[in-house]
């Protein structure tokens, strides 16, 4: 009976997990306590779990490769799918705070293995609150990418303090972003989109990008397209407003 | 039904053991000691023998809710107190003048003076440090850094100056830059310390020479103290003090964080660390190898003929005394006013044996303790439920609540979004 069960969540046709099976809440309050397990350090996150193609055993894992992409609120998980054939040979991970959007794009990425063998096996989803536990699962310098794509826009001033992308929060984000490191934020609320970029324009660790590097990048593009945020967005003829900082070392830090 | 009669039993016993304990502090060269108890502050000057007393234009008392740190500069000059009470008190050891209040939005959880005694630093409950220049014009307090919504029990300087180290309840020890102007914030992190596996409770520095920001020593709810090296965050040793003191086995089936390391203090050439355990009547010594990165149980200092648990230290580097209190803001459901009980520990040092001081012997002698205890003589069968009191508050405060599944489903039906739709 079971087994049933967990096949009529999978659609016949793709072989991938139907949506309607793992409808949740739009919003998840970040400020609650955690019940779900956390790594106690970086060195804790066991790689084997997560890409076990690339790391069939926990002892056999390779310290020098390491996750470098960071979806923070991966929601559905549709640009991590992009990111995975786009950069075959970086790993990436999705961290979700809602559980059933979690399990939704685990059991995604796991038919997306099975259906394209070889491919698909650099990606993987963890459901965590990042706003407190992002140390827990990175090392100093250890990213490359952080993407934080249409995240909840918390109008009222006295829950600005639960935007993903606030003055102190980035303080981590600096930490785990090695120097050169690129974020990408993109919401369809312009006055979300003033707030992000505003605070990472004055953030002494962050620097805008050029329109010229915008353009060079292929990732930017994606922003956009590849979510299903992105692309209900775009169906509705909605604006976006992106903005997107490298991660540099201020000219002041000396010691 | 039971199950949220229950449910409302736990939520009312909550809220009647939100008490403090009591706090001491000594002066870097041992000219006054302080303690705090409930909103108290008692100060003793160790060079006049008597009461130190305290000056402030807001007028008494000094503050109106329960004091959650106390703390002097390494420099002697500046003592802050800050609590529950919300308002952050600088004042000047020499008068004993309060030298200004500041105001905080949230309860104060910690405070921390800079090395150079120009930046005072607090902690509010909402897990934001926030720093005071005290030679400003403007002493207005600016957020400095910030843990995500995680209550920091401690803070503290590296003896070198350059780092601000905050612990926080998600077992987190985060390592910052203290920039120049730390006004604009820091916002570099130098490195985050992990491997504690509960909340930690204490932080305190080890003096080393070979290296001038030390070594960092944490205490913490999993009833272990941890050496580390803040520049990189690595964890240099793990001592299981609560096993060590030989709690664990006496007491086989004890509840979770019955062992919680409540505070700790290190003697100036650090090679010797005095820790505080709930539950523990005495302390435990550990002894630090500074060279070798090392930490070692050293022994177990019982307080005889009465149930001590202390529940804050100091040391007097001179004098090789460590300074001990024991008490609690208010007993639930007794009439007990604030009670403190001070006890010295002399001859703390890696040759001599160290030796628990009568009352008659203690620096300062019976006005010193009538001045810190509010009593020279205090009643003995209050310190084992003060010492239960405190620890109740300590994990309520610091220890997630863990709902059973079903009764997580209950609390659900009463949020107030699925409330609007019923």
């Amino acid at each position: 009976m079971p087994e049933t069960e967990v096949k009529a969540t999978i659609s016949k046709s793709t072989g991938l997990p139907r949506k309607r099976f793992y409808r949740a809440r739009a919003h998840s309050n970040p400020l609650s306590d955690s019940h779900f397990p956390v790594p106690i350090s970086p060195s804790q996150f066991d790689y084997s779990l997560h890409y076990p193609q690339i790391f069939p055993s926990s002892d056999q894992v390779d310290g020098s490769r390491k996750v470098q992409f960071a979806d923070i609120g991966c929601g559905f998980g549709g640009l991590l799918i992009s990111l995975s054939t786009l950069f075959p040979e970086t790993l990436m991970i999705g961290m979700e705070l809602r559980d059933k959007v979690t399990e939704y794009v685990k059991e995604r990425i796991l038919s997306l293995r099975v259906t394209n063998p070889g491919q698909y096996q650099n990606v993987s989803v963890v459901r965590t609150n990042s706003m407190k536990y992002i140390p827990n699962y990175f090392e100093k310098t250890q990213l490359t990418k952080m993407f934080f794509l249409f995240p909840d826009p918390h109008f009222k001033e006295k829950n600005h303090r639960r935007r993903v992308i606030s003055p102190f929060l980035l303080d981590e984000y600096a930490y785990v972003l090695k120097p050169g490191g690129v974020i990408y934020t993109i919401t369809d609320v312009e006055e979300l989109g003033d707030w992000m970029k505003s605070c990472l324009e004055n953030h002494p660790m962050f620097e805008a990008l050029t329109e010229k590097e915008l353009e060079a990048d292929p990732v930017v593009k994606l922003l956009s397209s590849a979510t299903e945020e992105g692309q209900k967005v775009a169906r509705n003829g909605g604006q976006t407003f992106q903005a997107v900082c490298r991660r540099i070392v201020p000219s002041d830090q000396t010691s | 039904m039971e199950v949220e009669e229950a449910e409302a039993e736990v939520e009312s016993n909550r809220d009647n053991v939100e008490v403090a304990p009591a706090l001491i502090s000594v002066h870097p060269d041992q000219t006054s000691v302080a303690v705090a108890v409930g909103p108290d502050l008692r100060v003793f000057d160790l060079l006049s023998g008597c009461a130190a007393s305290l000056v402030d234009e807001c007028g008494a008392p000094f503050h109106k809710d329960s004091i959650r740190a106390i703390r002097y500069g390494s420099g002697g000059k500046l003592f802050v107190s800050a609590g529950d009470d919300k308002t952050v008190k600088i004042w000047s050891t020499e008068s004993w003048r309060c030298v200004c209040t500041v105001s905080s939005e949230k309860r104060v959880s910690a405070v921390a003076i800079s090395e150079d005694g120009c930046h005072v630093c607090f902690a509010d409950k909402f897990g934001v440090v926030w720093v005071v220049d005290v030679a400003g014009s403007d002493r207005k307090a600016t957020p400095l850094l910030s843990h995500y919504c995680s209550i920091i029990p401690s803070l503290a300087f590296s003896p070198d100056g350059r780092f601000i180290v905050s612990a926080d309840r998600d077992f987190k020890i985060r390592v910052t830059n203290f920039p120049k102007n730390p006004l604009s914030g820091a916002h570099e992190i130098q490195s985050f310390c992990l491997a504690h596996t509960e909340f930690v409770s204490c932080l305190a520095f080890v003096h080393a020479r070979e290296c001038p920001e030390g070594l960092l020593v944490s205490g913490s709810g999993d009833s272990t103290v941890r050496l580390w090296d803040i520049s990189s965050g690595a964890l240099l040793d793990t001592c299981e003090v609560a096993a060590k003191a030989g709690l664990l086995e006496s007491n086989g089936e004890a509840e979770e964080h019955s062992h919680a390391v409540t505070d700790l203090c290190t003697t100036l050439n650090g090679s010797l660390i005095a820790v505080a355990i709930q539950s523990l009547q005495g302390i435990v010594l550990l002894s630090c190898d500074v060279s070798a990165q090392t930490l070692s149980f050293s022994k177990v200092v019982s307080i005889a003929g009465e149930a001590f648990v202390p529940t804050s230290l100091g040391f007097s580097p001179g004098e090789g005394k460590l300074w001990m209190v024991t008490g609690v803001s208010s007993l639930p459901a007794c009439n007990y006013p604030p009670l403190a009980r001070v006890r010295v520990i002399s001859g703390i040092d890696v040759e001599q044996e160290p030796v628990v001081v009568r009352d008659d012997d203690i620096p300062g002698g019976e006005r010193l303790l009538e001045t810190l205890q509010g009593s020279a003589s205090v009643d003995e069968s209050a310190f084992l439920a003060a010492a239960e009191a405190v620890k109740t508050a300590m994990c309520n405060l610091l220890i997630k609540k863990q709902y059973p599944a079903d009764n997580r489903e209950s609390r659900k039906k009463t949020r107030n979004d699925r409330k609007l739709k019923n």
